[in-house]
């Protein structure tokens, strides 16, 4: 087993220890936070770190710290459970808490990333998480055998306890931790058969949940600060166009007003009290804005520019298999249809904000953003300050879905709104309608496939054309290669079917409406159209759409996919009789590692109006860390994503997004919950993610649902728009 | 000044008469439990009782809530032991927990009318948003708080 050197991280304590407190005086920060520091410095005298992620109290509490941020996922307590399992430690004395950001970059990103997306909070750290708990563990019984000077060999660590087997004495890690400490750290500690797991895989109760029943959790938009003065923002309605005036004096006079401070494309009022008197100023303030070049733009012509995209006569190739080209010639049936998904908003319940505090020495920020170091950097760039002299103060989020990971211009506007006035933490919060109107929607996108059926009704060749916004063009351009946005084409380029020719192709169609990752990403409008495609299919080939897709999943490649489909099938009863009117719809899909597959049953009445009676939605992800967290993702996934099914649509006039508020931009509330039952198969060797995987089945099993039920087959969403009227 | 009696604490503020209560707890008194979702009274983030009644206090002007008894999340319980504050638990209800006080005053108003409520009940009186999707376990929530409420013999509160 190697060793690193220990000596850096005990020295560096200290001198973080000094520096940090002498910082603090210094600034002479609100008293709170000067109480808050002290009393973390006074708890890390007493609380032993006996590596990054793991500090001691003598009196037996273990607190296992989290890098990445809990916006709803549970990773709050299933990334200590990581930790706790090698750790081998009494899980009722454990605490998680916030891995500091400033500690993770003058630590040489000891903490390894502070991003959360990807559904890649577990399956990202496992690997290291539990290899620090397992270090930990044998650092304390390496401890407790110096202790009583005996091999360490015969020392076993349970339930927070060391025993020495031969004579049965006893030490707990409080009473060994600060010893502990003082070794060094194991590198490659072998880690425990998933066989003998006894925290990982079992249901854990979430750390966070008891102070959000009461409301004492904070989020970003609860910081309170003395003296803090409240920001409202108007930003340009057209994308891409600027502030051209504003008439300050008309509202110099109102309640509270501090000031107008104008940015280039967007405008702030800042006041004093309350956010409401910024926000009224605001409403009363007259803004002239240039709207740019794109102020002619609409849902309409986007769709044209769509259409050129799928008319086009080359674009590049995603995948390539075989000869279309002659399966085409010699098909017996040929299949051919255009899908189309709207752009989406996240609607994140909690809207943007960000509080900033700017003072000559440093600049505090409370922001609800995905990633703290990018939150850290964003804010240095912004402030023009070292970023050393950042301190990002890690809240939980109310709600993320992908809105705040690579896009934070909320923690821009308020560093520069702070800059403005040092000294005085200022807290700007978007409104709703900043929110909806301002977004980084999940991309528009036409989609044209074609397939070809033999005379036995055997698929033959696949073709696919997709004219889409690319969300990465802009912002991650690794992720384009040879014109392919390789994320944008997921689900399609990587489809698990033994089509034994395809031919797929890409048409980037950028607008000038600001695209982001939303909630699964390209899994959740090309699942809809492949899965409703491939249910169009088997009714071309007269075959039962579940029985169909088998056919085409016995590779061993897709054997998993496979497996998650009929398990949920079953689960389903798939073959059984169904009340008088309702119907079926299945569909599968793998994304983010995990395996995923829904059945969904749904009647239309004479009315055209559609219920949604039960869906049954499974998911294998490898391993599992808390199961429970796994199924509330999985049930919040059928909210999030028949949302956008049923409701979900941004459209665009004049330039700008025509939705505003949730009376035109809906959601699905609990009264048109169906029965929701969640099917865990984790079938261990890998470790998939949990997000956003239960996402991509559900559109589709739904309109497939709605085809069993009336013969309409949906080729666009949301439903809201379409008649399901039997015809 | 306004005189408002918040969780049974009786304050003056030095507030415009049309501020948002929303706004008075939150920015004012400090209750940061009352949230902020929408500002239409679409989303019930912001839901408070007032002299029992569920109201949504990003709507409602302070004035008209002068002289009322005012209940926030803060003054449900003093200790997270309401029935449905256990019950939430239980159940792990919450996700990212944004909208899930306004969700659990909803339902607090519900059962101190309707201490048996059926799903249609429940139905009709919580139509807070939650994007985290948390609808199926906040049923069960209350559900298992009013079975709890009922073998206590009614609930207070």
């Amino acid at each position: 087993m190697k060793q690193i050197s220990n000596m850096s991280r005990r020295s560096f304590l200290l001198r973080s220890a000094a520096v940090g407190g002498g910082l603090l005086l210094e600034v002479t920060l609100p008293k709170s936070s000067v109480a808050e520091a002290e009393q973390v410095s006074a708890q890390a005298e007493t609380s032993p770190e006996v590596t990054a992620w793991v500090l001691i109290r003598p009196d037996d509490t273990i607190i296992i710290r989290v890098a990445r941020v809990e916006m709803g996922q549970g990773n709050f307590t299933g990334l200590p459970m990581l930790v706790a399992e090698e750790l081998a430690c009494d899980w009722s004395k454990v605490q998680a808490e916030y891995a500091s950001t400033s500690e993770h970059l003058r630590r040489n990103r000891i903490f390894r990333t502070m991003l959360t997306g990807g559904s890649r909070s577990i399956r990202d750290s496992q690997e290291y998480l539990r290899t620090a708990g397992a270090a930990a563990r044998l650092m304390l019984t390496s401890a407790a055998a110096r202790r009583w000077d005996v091999p360490v060999a015969e020392c076993v660590a349970a339930n927070s306890i060391i025993t020495h087997t031969p004579t049965q004495r006893q030490v707990s890690f409080g009473a060994v931790a600060a010893e502990a400490a003082t070794l060094d750290i194991p590198e490659n500690p072998p880690l425990k058969d998933p066989a003998d797991w006894t925290i990982l895989g079992q249901p854990a109760q979430r750390f966070d949940i008891p102070d959000k029943v009461t409301g004492k959790t904070a989020f970003a938009i609860d910081t309170r600060l003395p003296g803090m003065v409240y920001a409202a923002i108007a930003q340009c309605p057209v994308f891409g166009g600027s502030l051209k005036s504003v008439d300050a004096e008309k509202i110099a006079d109102m309640r509270g007003v501090v000031k107008v401070v104008p940015l280039e494309d967007a405008v702030v009022v800042v006041a004093k009290e309350s956010w409401w008197n910024a926000q009224q100023a605001l409403r009363a303030l007259p803004i002239e804005w240039d709207f740019g070049e794109h102020a002619q733009v609409s849902s309409d012509s986007i769709l044209e520019f769509l259409r050129e995209g799928i008319q086009l006569e080359k674009a590049p190739v995603s995948r390539q298999e075989g000869d279309i080209d002659s399966a085409f010639a010699s098909a017996a049936t040929t299949i051919e249809a255009d899908y189309y998904a709207p752009y989406l908003e996240h609607a994140t319940m909690e809207p943007q904000n960000c509080t900033a505090l700017y003072t000559e020495q440093r600049v505090d920020v409370w922001a609800p953003a995905q990633n703290s170091e990018a939150t850290a950097a964003v804010t240095a760039e912004t402030a023009d300050v070292p970023v050393s002299r950042v301190e990002v103060h890690k809240v939980h989020l109310g709600g993320g879905f992908g809105r705040r990971g690579l896009y934070i211009e909320f923690v821009r506007q308020a560093v520069r709104i702070a800059k403005t006035m040092p000294g005085t933490p200022v807290q700007l919060i978007w409104s709703r309608e900043e929110d909806i109107q301002h977004g980084r929607y999940r991309p528009v996108a036409l989609v044209r496939m074609r397939a070809a059926l033999n005379a036995s009704g055997e698929p033959t060749a696949w073709s696919v054309r997709q004219a889409e916004q690319s969300i990465f063009s802009a912002v991650r351009p690794h992720l384009i290669r040879d014109g392919v946005d390789i994320v944008g084409v997921r689900t399609f380029a990587d489809a698990p079917y033994a089509f034994p020719n395809m031919h797929m192709e890409y048409a980037m169609r950028n607008t000038h409406v600001p695209p982001g990752p939303w909630r699964a990403v390209a899994h959740t409008h090309n699942p809809f159209f492949r899965e409703s495609f491939i249910d169009e299919l088997a009714h071309a080939a007269g075959q039962d759409p579940y029985q169909f897709r088998r056919t085409l999943l016995q590779t061993p490649q897709a054997s998993k996919d496979l497996a998650i489909l009929d398990a949920v099938a079953e689960a389903a009863e798939w073959d059984s009789p169904l009340p008088e009117g309702v119907h079926r719809g299945i569909a599968v899909q793998d994304s983010y590692g995990s395996y995923t597959a829904a059945v969904i049953e749904a009647s239309v009445n004479g009315a055209g109006e559609l219920t949604i009676h039960r869906v049954v939605t499974g998911i294998d992800c490898g391993y599992v860390a808390n199961p429970d967290s796994v199924r509330a993702q999985l049930e919040g996934s059928v909210v999030y994503g028949l949302t956008a099914a049923l409701y979900g649509e941004i459209t665009i006039k004049a330039g700008r997004v025509e939705q505003s508020n949730f009376h035109d931009y809906q959601m699905m509330r609990l009264a048109e919950m169906p029965t929701v039952e969640v099917i865990l198969k984790p079938t261990g060797g890998f470790w998939g993610g949990a997000g956003e995987p239960g996402m991509a089945p559900l559109a589709p099993a739904l309109c497939n649902a709605i085809f069993a039920a009336t013969g309409k087959r949906i080729r666009s969403l949301p439903l809201k728009n379409h008649d399901l009227r039997p015809a | 000044m306004i005189s408002l009696t918040v969780n049974g604490t009786e304050h003056s503020v030095d507030v415009g008469s049309d501020m948002r209560l929303l706004w008075v707890l939150r920015d004012i008194l400090g209750l940061t439990g009352t949230k902020f979702g929408c500002g239409m009274s679409l989303c019930g983030a912001c839901t408070v009782h007032l002299d029992g009644e569920p109201v949504r206090s990003c709507v409602m002007p302070v004035s008209i809530a002068a002289g009322k008894k005012i209940t926030t999340i803060e003054g449900l319980s003093t200790d997270g032991g309401h029935p449905l504050q256990q019950a939430w638990i239980a159940h792990q209800v919450p996700q990212c927990g944004y909208c899930q006080t306004g969700m659990i005053m909803s339902a607090a108003a519900l059962l101190k009318k309707n201490p048996q409520p059926t799903d249609t009940d429940i139905n009709e009186s919580v139509t807070n948003i939650c994007r985290c999707g948390t609808y199926v376990r906040v049923r069960a929530a209350i559900h298992t708080a009013a079975q709890k409420s009922g073998s206590n013999d009614g609930m207070k509160g």
